[in-house]
Parts: structure tokens; C-alpha cells; sequence
């Protein structure tokens, strides 16, 4: 059973939608009871940085998610914006994160040399994994995944990078520290790279 | 890639010019195919409800978004913020303004101002006058604004839009390949991505588009028709078809 924090930012239905179609219950909410209690977590979300902590704290789920990421050490699966707000700042409205990772958000600084490259970065790209890890488990090819962003996180610790991916430059598309997966792509929307990755969240 | 599928009243239809809608079947069966084909992402197009001004089909939407495991982008109809909040709520990734454009473009800048630019795609349709001059059409093609897609294009950039897709008219449903100098033209005088649509034909028709300053291509009849008699028969490319005519291709 997996909870997907419902903060009112994005596209909660297609989590679900797919998390059926590997065989996994899931329920969106935003009781912070169930929050409180859920066994595993997805922080989803699409839009900005600003907005979404202060959807976060008006419905004071950030010092929840904090304490269930950090000390109860529930696993949490944050999904683009939800990856970002893992982050101590975004340079999008200036404002501070989650803190869960030793990261900031940044905006893309593509310059000339990077030729036709557009921001925001959207459409299907290659991930490389930096280290194994069972969270792409069952994986033959390389996978790609689908992206729509136009910040990325930078981490200050090597080892929190979990994926890299290009465009214009590598930057980082995933992050994990221990308990906490944080992906820039869009899982749910990535057939079955997208299935392969939720299914091994699911087997935590 | 992206397959354009067109609806009239929630089944699926193709043009051709926008014009003789052919019956090809039900959308969430084209859906379920594109899924296991690994398709790249989908475009839905109810291509009467701006026209005839019929209220949008959230539940027919809905369904597919359901079935959908790649990107939904959904058109027809969509003229203020609250449409955009439902189709993001049920399961949609972008919403496609073109009648809108011209009728209620604040709308745009609303969109992409909640929802960011990303989700927020303004479709740009052309049709060459007979003295050769290009201009925008809306409704589906019916009715002619004196934009040129330059122009429209532009102007789609400064309202919030992040991605255009550009379909020539002309070219719609007759496969003899996108409107290269078109593509080229609109492309380099915006920042955001154009996806290229109208007149595809075979997998070099997209790598001609994207060389051409395309940031992705989208088709129609390529993706529901079949052979020479043109049998409907939902399809892709092979995966390996396209790395070897397509991405290795891409200059």
C-alpha cells in the first residue's frame, strides 16, 4: 500500500493509475493521519518550487514528511517537483526545501555552445546509473525515461547521486540517501522503465 | 513521436486537409496498442469541440488518461484555467490550446502560469493561400486569422506557451512529407520547442523534420493506417527501425 501526499500540485491520478497496473494499492490523500501511518510514500508534483512548499506548510505536511523521511525512515519516493523539494533551496522564488538531501534546485544555464537545447527540458532521455541499485532491477537496456522540467537538483555529496542525464550538460535525474529516492522524470508516464522502477519502490 | 489521434463524439477518427473524417475506431483500444509499442508520448485531438461548441468530454478523457502510460496531451475545447485543471486532475500532462489562442489568450498565460509553461501547448495550424501566403486558421481549420505562424508563434512564446505544435493543413492526412521550409522558418524564431505535424509518411520524414529544426515529430494517418490500400490497422515503428533511420540520423 503506498500513500501519494495529495499538496494540491499536479498529476496525482496517472501515480495511481499506473500503480494499479503493477498490482500496487495506493490511496491519495492529504489527511495527515494517514500520511502519519502510511508504510511508503510518493511525493509527486508538477508546477513550482515556491508554491509547492507553501502548499506543504499551509497544510503542514513539512514537518511530517520531515520527520517520516529522517527519522521514522519511511521509504519516499519523491517525482519531479516532489524530487526538488527534497532540496535546502530552490533558486525558483528563492526558498528553502525540505532539506532531506544536501542539494539545491537550480535553473538550467544553457548557454550557446549548447546549440538548439531548449528549456524547459522535455521528452524522453537517457538515465545512467551511477552505482547499481536495485531500484532499476530487471532492467536490461538502458533506460529512459520521460522528463519535463526546467530546474534541476545539484547535490553536494557524490554519493546522494543516484542517475545522471544530459542535456546540454549532465546534471543529476536521480538522488537516493538510504530511505530517500528522488527521481527528475516521470516514472508513471515511462511505460515500462516507469513500471520497472515503481514495482522495485513497491518491493522495499 | 507522438501520434496525433483524433476524436468526434469519443471515437477515433482521421482527416484528411481537416477534412473527411474517416472512422477508424475506439480511442482507448489505439491507446492500449500505443502502450505496448512503448510509443514516446499521445496526443488527443477533439477535433468538434471547439467548432461546435460541445462541452469537453472529461470522462472520455479520463479513461483513456487511465490506459495511458506515456504522456497525455489533450486539445479541443479548452478555453479557460478551470478545463486546464480538470484534464491535469484526471490524468492529462498538456493541455492544447488553438481556438483559445486568438479568442481568450489570457487564458495561456494563466495556464502556464499555475501549471508552468511545460504543460501549457499552443497548436498552430496553417493552410497556404492560393497566392501562396500562409496564415493561421482556428475552429479546426475553419475559421482564418491574418496571423502568419511566425508571427503566431512568437506571440504564443510571450503569452506562457512552452511547446507549439505546427500542423500544416495542406499537408494533413496525405503523407507526402512535412513542411520542411515551414518547420525551419517557425522553429528558429522561438525559444520553445515546435513539434512538427502534417503529411508524414515514412520514419526519414521525421529525421528531414527534426533536422530541420523540429524538436519532435507527430503524425496521424502514419499511426492508424497500413499498406497501400491504406487498411486501418493501428501501428509503430520498431524500436529498431527507428534507431537506424531516426536517432543515429538526427544531425
Amino acid at each position: 500500500m503506498i500513500t501519494i501526499i495529495d499538496y494540491g500540485m499536479g498529476n496525482l491520478a496517472s501515480i495511481k493509475n499506473m500503480l494499479k497496473k503493477v498490482g500496487e494499492q495506493s490511496v491519495i490523500t492529504n489527511d495527515l493521519d494517514k500520511i502519519s501511518n502510511a508504510e511508503k510514500l510518493i511525493l509527486p508534483g508538477v508546477g513550482s518550487f515556491g508554491q509547492g512548499m507553501e502548499n506543504l506548510n499551509a497544510k503542514g505536511m513539512t514537518e511530517l514528511i520531515r520527520r517520516k523521511a529522517l527519522v521514522e525512515k519511511t521509504p519516499l519516493l519523491g517525482i519531479c517537483l516532489g524530487m526538488q523539494l527534497f532540496t535546502k533551496h530552490s533558486e525558483e522564488g528563492n526558498v528553502d526545501g525540505l532539506g532531506l538531501i544536501d542539494a539545491k534546485t537550480v535553473k538550467f544555464n544553457l548557454h550557446e555552445s549548447h546549440g538548439n537545447l531548449k528549456i524547459p527540458h522535455m521528452g524522453w532521455a537517457d538515465v545512467e546509473i551511477n552505482s547499481s541499485n536495485f531500484i532499476f532491477e530487471g532492467i536490461e537496456e538502458i533506460p529512459r525515461y520521460y522528463f519535463v522540467h526546467s530546474y534541476h537538483v545539484e547535490c553536494a555529496n557524490e554519493e546522494d547521486i543516484m542517475t545522471t542525464t544530459e542535456h546540454g550538460y549532465s546534471f543529476c535525474s536521480g538522488v537516493r540517501k538510504e530511505n530517500v529516492f528522488g527521481v527528475q522524470f516521470h516514472p508513471e508516464k515511462s511505460h515500462k522503465f516507469g513500471m520497472a522502477l515503481l514495482k522495485n519502490f513497491i518491493k522495499i | 513521436m507522438i501520434p496525433v489521434l483524433s476524436l468526434i463524439d469519443g471515437d477515433l477518427y482521421k482527416t484528411v486537409k481537416f477534412k473527411n473524417p474517416n472512422y477508424i475506431g475506439d480511442p482507448i483500444n489505439a491507446i492500449k496498442i500505443f502502450n505496448d509499442k512503448e510509443v514516446d508520448e499521445i496526443v488527443v485531438i477533439d477535433i468538434r469541440a471547439s467548432k461546435d461548441n460541445t462541452p469537453i468530454n472529461f470522462k472520455k478523457i479520463e479513461e483513456m488518461a487511465s490506459e495511458c502510460f506515456m504522456p497525455l496531451g489533450y486539445g479541443g475545447g479548452i478555453k479557460t484555467l478551470e478545463d486546464a485543471k480538470q484534464i491535469f486532475k484526471i490524468g492529462g500532462e498538456k493541455v492544447i490550446v488553438n481556438s483559445a489562442f486568438v479568442d481568450r489568450p489570457q487564458t495561456i498565460t494563466e495556464i502556464a502560469n499555475i501549471f508552468g509553461s511545460q504543460s501549457m501547448v499552443v497548436a498552430i495550424d496553417v493552410k497556404k493561400s492560393l497566392l501562396g501566403k500562409e496564415y493561421c486558421y482556428f475552429e479546426s481549420g475553419q475559421k482564418s486569422s491574418k496571423m502568419n505562424p511566425v508571427e503566431a508563434a512568437k506571440r504564443a512564446e510571450e503569452l506562457g506557451a512552452g511547446e507549439i505544435i505546427l500542423t500544416s493543413i495542406s499537408l494533413d492526412g496525405t503523407r507526402r512529407g512535412y513542411d520542411l521550409d515551414l518547420i525551419q522558418r517557425v522553429s528558429g524564431q522561438v525559444g520553445i520547442p515546435v513539434v512538427a505535424c502534417g503529411g508524414a509518411h515514412e520514419v526519414p520524414d521525421y529525421t528531414k523534420a527534426v533536422n530541420a529544426g523540429a524538436s519532435a515529430v507527430a503524425a496521424g494517418s502514419m499511426f492508424v493506417y497500413k499498406g497501400s490500400v491504406d487498411s486501418i490497422l493501428i501501428n509503430y515503428p520498431d524500436q529498431n527501425v527507428l534507431i537506424s533511420d531516426f536517432y543515429s540520423q538526427v544531425k
